[in-house]
């Protein structure tokens, strides 16, 4: 199975990239980002304001079922190339995390295929391997859980041992 | 680069997961492994050498016999760290893609 999103983190370094291949033409990638209503879709967070341009801004918010906020975030976009490039911050509201500079560029493959390139810089190395586990923590994938099963079991034989 | 992405098309399947939970527990042969599943032996041996490839399971020679073992550190590595994260964003993006062809053919 090849995996169509790929992350790049060198240890120690204080970035790293994400690289995806989309079965799109570049014009509907792009459009999944300027468009508001289709960013709430795929990022499954209501955008509250998203500026297109540069020195606009962005924020976005979801809130559970009963109506508690329980994400926020927000930026500053520093530039705005359709099907190009966009250049942002992204900054978490209510979190212990400093704020992180995103490049985000989009290229044509083929007629029908796009890439993107995520290249996230973090305040230092430390911060981007907080910020990797933050998913780990909402434990949102299955695949990882039984990974997650193994290790524990591994950490367990070990104690046997020990 | 080429090995961590390894290591995640390494665990993105079912049977090499299975294998890896299997031999968590204890040291086996590749014999012994395969006798855990209906997979036909040269399979199980692909996968073996996979995992081994990637630095997820070792081979130690005990005798005239080889042992798989876990290579607990690179386990580690991928399950507590980055996999979880490029997980995150492939649901954003599978959605994404999903939600853009249906848009295309409006």
């Amino acid at each position: 199975m090849e995996l169509k999103t790929k992350i790049h983190a060198e240890d120690g370094q204080q970035e790293l990239t994400i690289t995806r291949e989309f079965d799109l033409p570049l014009e509907l990638l792009f459009k999944a980002y300027e468009e508001a209503e289709i960013v709430e879709q795929w990022m499954g967070t209501k955008v509250l304001k998203l500026e297109n341009r540069k020195h606009g801004s962005w924020q976005f918010e979801t809130r559970d079922p009963k109506g508690n906020v329980v994400f926020q975030a927000n930026g500053t976009i520093h530039e705005f190339i359709p099907n190009r490039k966009i250049t942002r911050t992204f900054e978490m509201d209510n979190a212990p995390f400093d704020v992180q500079l995103e490049f985000l560029e989009f290229e044509g493959v083929t007629e029908e295929t796009s890439k993107l390139t995520m290249h996230i810089v973090y305040r230092s190395g430390e911060l981007r391997d907080k910020m990797l586990k933050l998913p780990f923590a909402q434990g949102i994938n299955m695949a990882h859980n039984r990974l997650q099963e193994i290790v524990n079991k591994l950490k367990l034989t070990q104690h046997d041992k020990a | 680069m080429n090995l961590r992405r390894d290591v995640f098309q390494a665990i993105a399947d079912p049977t090499r997961r299975a294998i890896l939970l299997l031999v968590a527990s204890q040291s086996m042969t590749a014999g012994a492994i395969a006798a855990n599943f209906d997979t036909a032996r040269p399979t199980v041996s692909k996968h073996l050498q996979i995992l081994t490839e990637c630095e997820l399971l070792k081979q130690e020679q005990t005798g005239r016999e080889i042992y798989y073992h876990i290579n607990a550190k690179k386990m580690k590595e991928v399950a507590d760290f980055i996999e979880p994260f490029r997980q995150m964003w492939d649901d954003r993006f599978n959605k994404l893609e999903s939600i853009m062809k249906k848009y295309k053919s409006k």
